[in-house]
């Protein structure tokens, strides 16, 4: 349970923390729904290291509610794939304890809304044991929840609270968007010595993509890396997990209206790459932040702040949020005007041009 | 309108069925369930209990007098508590674990916790003063009952070690853990779901309840209708009161229920019925919402005195109990001179900086924090050149 060791951030399966590079084995691509892709990364460390073991709330059996743990229990064990009782601190709180005896808890919370029970062990055990104990514990907990809006879902089903998590010092806080990085950031997540939370963008489950599940396929990037997704001059559009997607789609048609948009997916939100961002606003003098929660003393503002302090004399606007409102999350029929969508984002874009 | 305190009925008196095998006046009683759990009490160990006991008090007291003379930011008085941690104690292994509240002083004491790491987080240096694995024994926790969680955690942890292990190697190599809370944390969520789990699964764990009476200025009674232990029966498992200042009874009890724990059957929990002797912490007032009558009645029954008594009528404390006696209270001084002493070094550049803080907050870098760090490093370092600056002038 203890280290001394200190790792670069992110290391990756295959560098740092991981078994030896395999060079030159090539690419091997499987098309897999970012779903599949999770699953597949389960099993990939719960084969590599005895140590990992799943817990969570039907889990099992079911293969979670969204089934992203599907054929684990019947290929693992039912001591190594775990449904836990229904008690969220308890998922925590015991994952802690066998963190601290050696073991790698990866826990699944079934969604965004449910994860407040359970938000006293995350913010004020999890986050503080390694600082509080002078880097003598480690606590290696990985904490999945399937987050975020526009499945028509009922009443807490469909809540952003990353920034909740963010703003919590001692949590890493990580959002794929696609099918490779799922794959390749649950499993670098998993083998970080930190706690790190993986908020799964629940309403693109089922988006296919291609992974490259290569023992190097995860090229060297870490999870804790922001990836600039789709390159361009004159504006940049920051976005993570579901809404990663919408921003390519805004920047698509802003294309048509002959401007170059660049965006950026960011990926890890604890920490924030602002090195990625900065390199970006500094070449487009532009930015919009979007994300589904609330905009206000969310992940947005800060980000543009402290582009403010790195970038100013760059920025030919103010740099723009488009999120959610200040409101409870809608019910699910009108979710679609409180949801950041295109023409939202479009319209933010539009406005940093006429300053 | 005013009221003035008035306690409920004292409760030295027992609940039905509590444990007891010594009177207050140090008679020892026969139990057919749990005496022969006091096989193992030679002399030495229990000479060791009381040096404990009475060493314990005397730091404690030192810690009273140095939140009072402004070295301590806080301290956790557990004066007439010794007895019920002291037979515990004694009753676990040195490789079972303990995972404390934060009124535990004497388990830390009896397992090798200096003073000074004991007193660390009440002088405000350190969180944790100690390192758990040098111990066996977690730090405090003040979020009440989160430890409870970690304890059963780590017992699963164990239980998951020690798979396949038959009966005869759990009983020789087997670990279990200590989960410490107390009357008020018992109303605490974290406590049923730990029970929950532990129960479940079938983990080694005891759960260590320390029914002191009071929560701050809540009565027991506030927290619970019947006696905490019989809880344990919703859950599955076995439960049982006994008497808090009796440390032999505890120290059985706690054998007890170690090896039911070590031998593959599942949790157990003890609620030692007891008593807070002092305030809260020293920024209570008990005489807000207590009366002295309780107090007196409960030092009628403290735990120190009547292991005295047992020391003297068994002939435990030597040939010559007086010097046994006097010699441990020499200890206790000796001991507590040297709390103050740490404490007191605990100041300048004995304490930590800043910077060890942005050092231990990830396992990982963080390239925030390194932004931060590097900051504030070099708006300190400014500080040192206005100082020196100033040495010149």
């Amino acid at each position: 349970m203890t280290t001394d060791t200190t790792t670069p951030a992110g290391a990756v399966p295959g560098t740092a923390t991981g078994p030896a590079p395999v060079t030159g084995a090539g690419t091997a691509l499987e098309t897999l729904t970012i779903a599949k892709a999770i699953n597949r990364a389960l099993a990939d460390e719960l084969a590599a290291d005895e140590k990992v073991l799943l817990m969570g709330e039907d889990i099992g059996s079911l293969g979670g509610v969204y089934r992203v743990t599907e054929g684990l229990k019947a290929r693992f064990g039912a001591d190594r794939v775990v449904d836990s009782p229904l008690a969220e601190s308890g998922i925590i709180g015991t994952s802690i304890g066998l963190a601290l005896r050696g073991y790698r808890p990866v826990a699944e919370i079934q969604f965004d809304g449910f994860v407040f029970p359970g938000f006293n062990q995350i913010t004020t055990q999890l986050a503080k044991m390694h600082a509080r104990t002078r880097g003598a514990a480690t606590v290696p907990v990985t904490i999945r929840i399937p987050y975020g809006g526009g499945i028509g879902s009922i009443e807490h089903h469909s809540e952003s609270p990353e920034a909740l998590f963010a703003h919590t010092a001692g949590l890493r806080v990580i959002t794929p968007s696609n099918a490779h990085d799922a794959y390749w950031m649950t499993r670098q997540g998993i083998r970080s010595q930190d706690p790190v939370i993986i908020f799964e963008p629940k309403r693109r489950y089922w988006l296919k993509g291609e992974v490259d599940v290569s023992a190097d396929g995860h090229r060297g990037v870490s999870a804790f890396q922001a990836q600039v997704v789709r390159e361009g001059t004159d504006a940049t559009i920051a976005a993570w997990g579901p809404l990663v997607p919408v921003a390519l789609a805004a920047a698509n048609a802003a294309a048509e209206d002959g401007r170059s948009i660049e965006v950026i997916d960011l990926r890890s939100l604890s920490p924030v790459d602002f090195d990625a961002l900065q390199a970006s606003v500094e070449k487009t003098g532009r930015m919009v932040v979007t994300h589904e929660a609330p905009t206000f003393g969310g992940l947005g503002g800060e980000i543009a702040a402290r582009l403010m302090e790195r970038s100013f004399l760059h920025l030919e606007a103010p740099i723009l949020r488009v999120g959610g409102f200040h409101l409870p999350y809608p019910p699910s029929r009108v979710e679609e005007q409180y949801l950041p969508d295109l023409d939202r984002i479009l319209d933010a874009v539009d406005r940093t041009f006429a300053y | 309108m005013h009221h003035t305190p008035t306690s409920p009925a004292p409760a030295t008196e027992l609940p039905e069925g509590a444990v007891r095998l010594l009177d207050a006046d140090g008679t020892l009683h026969e139990d057919a369930r749990f005496t022969p759990y006091l096989a193992d009490l030679t002399g030495d160990t229990l000479q060791r209990m009381y040096r404990l006991m009475a060493t314990e008090r005397r730091v404690d007291q030192e810690g009273t007098s140095l939140q009072r003379q402004g070295q301590l930011a806080l301290w956790v008085p557990a004066v007439g508590q010794e007895g019920a941690q002291a037979g515990a104690l004694t009753a676990l292994r040195e490789d079972d674990w303990i995972f404390p509240t934060y009124r535990e002083h004497l388990f830390a004491l009896g397992r090798g916790v200096t003073p000074g790491q004991l007193l660390a987080l009440f002088r405000g240096v350190a969180h944790a003063g100690w390192a758990a694995e040098d111990h066996r024994m977690q730090p405090y926790t003040l979020v009440l009952a989160a430890q409870a969680l970690h304890a059963t955690g780590y017992a699963w942890g164990i239980s998951r070690d020690q798979a396949g292990w038959d009966a005869e190697r759990r009983r020789a190599e087997g670990q279990v853990v200590l989960a410490c809370y107390g009357d008020g944390a018992s109303s605490e969520g974290d406590i049923h779901e730990s029970m929950v789990f532990a129960a479940s699964y079938d983990l080694p764990v005891v759960f260590f309840c320390q029914n002191n009476q009071w929560a701050i200025s809540v009565p027991a009674a506030t927290q619970t209708r019947v006696p905490l232990a019989k809880r344990a029966a919703g859950y599955g498992f076995e439960g049982v009161t006994v008497d808090g200042n009796d440390p032999l009874a505890m120290h059985a009890v706690t054998a007890w229920a170690a090896e039911q724990a070590r031998t593959g059957a599942g949790p157990v929990l003890i609620e030692a019925h007891t008593f807070r002797g002092g305030a809260h912490t020293t920024a209570d007032d008990p005489t807000k919402y207590r009366t002295r009558a309780e107090e007196e009645a409960w030092a009628a029954v403290d735990p120190l005195a009547r292991l005295e008594a047992h020391l003297r009528a068994t002939g435990a404390a030597g040939p010559d109990p007086d010097r046994f006696f006097a010699d441990v209270a020499a200890e206790g001084e000796e001991l507590a001179r040297r709390t103050r002493e740490a404490v007191l070094a605990m100041t300048g550049d004995a304490v930590a900086p800043l910077d060890t803080v942005f050092e231990t907050v990830y396992a990982e870098a963080h390239p925030l924090v390194a932004e931060e760090l590097a900051w504030h490093r070099q708006w300190q370092a400014g500080f040192a050149d206005t100082e020196a600056e100033g040495d010149r002038s």
